[in-house]
């Protein structure tokens, strides 16, 4: 009799404990924070790149939580260093998708943004509880939103065929560019730029000669003398690159040394050390194309973005406001979340798909065939005499050319597949 | 033409300078103790840390002295009271206990420095283009780093040809029993080589830091090709790692700067590997892209062929 009873108290005891315990998890669900895997390198050649973009992320979540968070959570940046390495990359997002964390960004290097839009389809394949989806705020692999697009994959960068079409365009109207060098990391994003980039400038300008191709190995080199003294045999007069990171501080800062006259085409130009490196010797040479830059917010007049971007430079004086993509990101999926009702992966991609988000270069579209951002791009060059200079150098970018999102849009071949 | 043969000439030279000032403390320790100092490029990082902080408060010149001295004492420490203690248990501990230490001394810089690249600059009395060639500039401070590698190869030559320590360290380098013998302190002559080694090593990280990046992941990046180096060049051979590292250097600033393949072989021969065979990748690939492994490649060949390496004594 005695332990009959004593059974049944510890039987009582057992289900109020987990009627309480699934209550307080219930609760917590509730007011735990959002959380973002951001999958970078923290290490390494290119660990001042992760970092940047880190503090970009975590200061727009800081802003988004004083602003009262998403529905009233707060979002957390959870950072992991994938050593700018594919295959651990694939590794993190398992673990972060085992920790229940929904959202994984990431944005450096195309081939690790291949390996996590494979590894996140796997894990949504196969635990569809737990499924993930993948922010990518800088690869820019056309691929990735063609032959290889997924339905968990958002690309809020514009792809690198727009850019070199808007680039070349902007090329063909300068009548002092005879002869183009192109140098490139060999991974697919500087083989998509090289190949593209001669096809167009083949197409639109004949009469410029293109005098050398060159491929290096990412975050290998780190004397580009040879590179530089090659671009000076070639006579070239321009060099195209989408180096980023140290790759091109390091190719300018050598050219530099060297004394080489040349304008240079960049992606990455305006940041992530790029502007330190150079300096004034930059000026009038070294341009680049993106989303947004300091000067835009100078010539459309945006008051309230001028704040934030001097916030965040108080808080961070080394680097400054930069990817203008991680502030669309982060509140198009604040709307997409709260349009959802739901961090649930599949509801918040279906709101995110076709999203149309008002920012402050004007309209933004998620385009719902690819889950390419459409947005304006700005063709800018250093300036010494502007209102922001960037890294503390006294040089900043002025814009040489705006081009709509209408006009930065380029047709796709992705053939979706939807859950 | 000529300014391609000029150019990597002058840039295979500093490259191979850099690896020299790197490889030759490696070749003694090597040499002497048939230890493979895995860390010993760390070192090297450590010479660059330290210079760097050193030098935002002294200036760059005194950190230049400084910096590998403060190195080759912690160098020194080292071998006293970690390597020697192991050296007692053979080699493959000692083997284990330096790349252990590599690991150790990396996360360390991490933990005090920071995973970002630091700003290490080009002191400003150096900072301007010492001649133009061919309308390319020559920057001052990479011929400093030629002055100061060649006059750490004609001091370490001296020392070790010309005077009395050089002699006994030689001496402890093939014979130690002997040496010990004759009343010669040999674990303490180790100890001080030990330190002298790593010393070299911070003097390239001093001058290396700055030509190319001072951040955590330099030594694992430098680690390998030293070692190619120092079995190149032959063990305990200053002149072997100095001959070594030049062609080394060279060989590679050349693959970069000519387009050059197999298929260019080919054509002489009237041979052509088919586009579509599965031999046409290595077949048509550009030197350029070869380069990096060139002086791996050379490391195979060298020990298949002359194990001994270009001005080594013995055998193994």
């Amino acid at each position: 009799m005695q332990t009959k009873h004593r059974w049944s108290g510890v039987l009582a005891g057992i289900a109020a404990a987990s009627a309480l315990a699934l209550t307080s998890l219930t609760a917590a669900q509730a007011n735990d924070p959002i959380r973002i895997a951001y999958i970078e390198p923290l290490s390494g050649p290119f660990a001042n790149v992760g970092d940047a973009g880190l503090k970009h992320f975590r200061f727009a979540a800081d802003r988004l939580n004083a602003e009262g968070g998403i529905m009233g959570r707060d979002v957390e940046i959870v950072p992991m260093d994938n050593s700018q390495s594919p295959s651990e990359s694939a590794q993190l997002v398992q673990r972060s998708a085992d920790q229940g964390i929904p959202f994984v960004t990431q944005g450096n290097g195309s081939n690790v943004a291949g390996a996590i839009i494979e590894a996140v389809n796997r894990n949504n394949r196969r635990n569809p509880d737990n499924r993930v989806l993948y922010l990518n705020y800088a690869a820019v692999d056309p691929a990735l939103t063609n032959e290889r697009c997924s339905f968990w994959h958002f690309r809020f960068d514009a792809e690198s065929r727009i850019k070199i079409e808007a680039l070349t365009n902007y090329m063909q109207e300068r009548d002092d560019i005879e002869k183009v060098y192109f140098l490139n990391q060999d991974y697919s994003h500087g083989h998509v730029i090289e190949e593209t980039g001669q096809e167009m400038i083949r197409e639109k300008m004949p009469d410029v000669e293109i005098v050398g191709t060159q491929l290096h190995p990412i975050g290998q080199v780190r004397d580009f003398a040879p590179y530089v003294s090659r671009i000076r045999q070639s006579g070239a007069d321009s060099v195209i690159t989408g180096n980023w990171g140290n790759d091109l501080s390091l190719l300018v800062r050598a050219s530099q040394d060297a004394g080489l006259d040349v304008n240079f085409f960049t992606y990455y130009g305006g940041g992530l050390g790029v502007p330190a490196a150079v300096g004034q010797a930059g000026i009038d040479k070294v341009s680049q194309i993106t989303e947004w830059h300091a000067n835009v917010n100078v010539d459309e007049g945006h008051e309230d973005y001028k704040t934030w971007v001097e916030d965040f430079k108080e808080r961070y004086p080394d680097i400054d406001w930069y990817y203008h993509r991680v502030y669309n990101q982060m509140y198009m999926l604040k709307a997409a979340i709260e349009e959802a009702g739901t961090t649930d992966a599949e509801a918040v991609a279906n709101a995110l798909s076709g999203m149309e988000f008002e920012s402050h270069t004007g309209t933004v579209t998620m385009r719902a065939d690819d889950h390419q951002l459409i947005q304006p791009l700005y063709i800018s060059i250093m300036d010494g005499d502007v209102e922001y200079d960037v890294e503390n150098t006294g040089v900043g970018f002025r814009t040489l050319s705006k081009i709509s999102a209408e006009e930065a849009t380029l047709p796709t071949s992705c053939e979706m597949q939807r859950p | 033409m000529l300014e391609t043969i000029t150019f990597s000439l002058l840039n295979g030279l500093l490259y191979g300078m850099l690896l020299f000032m790197l490889s030759s403390g490696l070749t003694l320790i090597f040499g002497m103790m048939g230890v493979l100092n895995f860390a010993h490029a760390s070192f090297y990082m450590l010479g660059a840390y330290f210079a760097y902080t050193m030098g935002l408060y002294t200036g760059f010149w005194v950190a230049l002295f400084l910096a590998p001295v403060i190195v080759g004492l912690l160098g020194a420490v080292v071998e006293r009271y970690g390597l020697r203690q192991v050296h007692q248990h053979g080699h493959v501990p000692e083997l284990l206990f330096t790349f252990g230490l590599a690991y150790v001394i990396e996360e360390l810089v991490r933990l005090f420095w920071g995973n970002v690249p630091m700003n290490y600059r080009v002191p400003e009395a150096l900072d301007f283009p010492l001649f133009s060639l061919f309308g390319t500039n020559y920057p001052a401070f990479r011929v400093f780093v030629l002055v100061v590698a060649i006059a750490m190869f004609v001091g370490l030559y001296l020392l070790l040809k010309r005077t009395r320590a050089g002699l006994i360290i030689q001496a402890s380098l093939s014979r130690p029993d002997m040496v010990s013998a004759l009343g010669h302190n040999v674990p303490q002559v180790f100890m001080w080589v030990f330190a002298f080694g790593t010393g070299l090593a911070a003097l390239g990280g001093v001058v290396g830091g700055i030509q190319l990046v001072t951040e955590p992941g330099m030594a694992f990046m430098m680690g390998p090709i030293v070692f190619v180096v120092v079995v190149v060049g032959g063990l305990g051979s200053i002149q072997g790692a100095l001959i070594a590292s030049i062609l080394i250097g060279v060989l590679q600033t050349f693959a970069l700067s000519v387009d050059w393949s197999l298929a260019n072989v080919g054509i002489l021969f009237g041979y052509a590997v088919p586009p579509d065979s599965i031999f046409a990748t290595l077949w048509y690939m550009d030197s350029t892209r070869i380069a990096p492994i060139l002086p791996y490649l050379l490391l195979v060949l060298m020990l298949i062929f002359r194990p001994r390496g270009l001005m080594g004594k013995r055998e193994s």
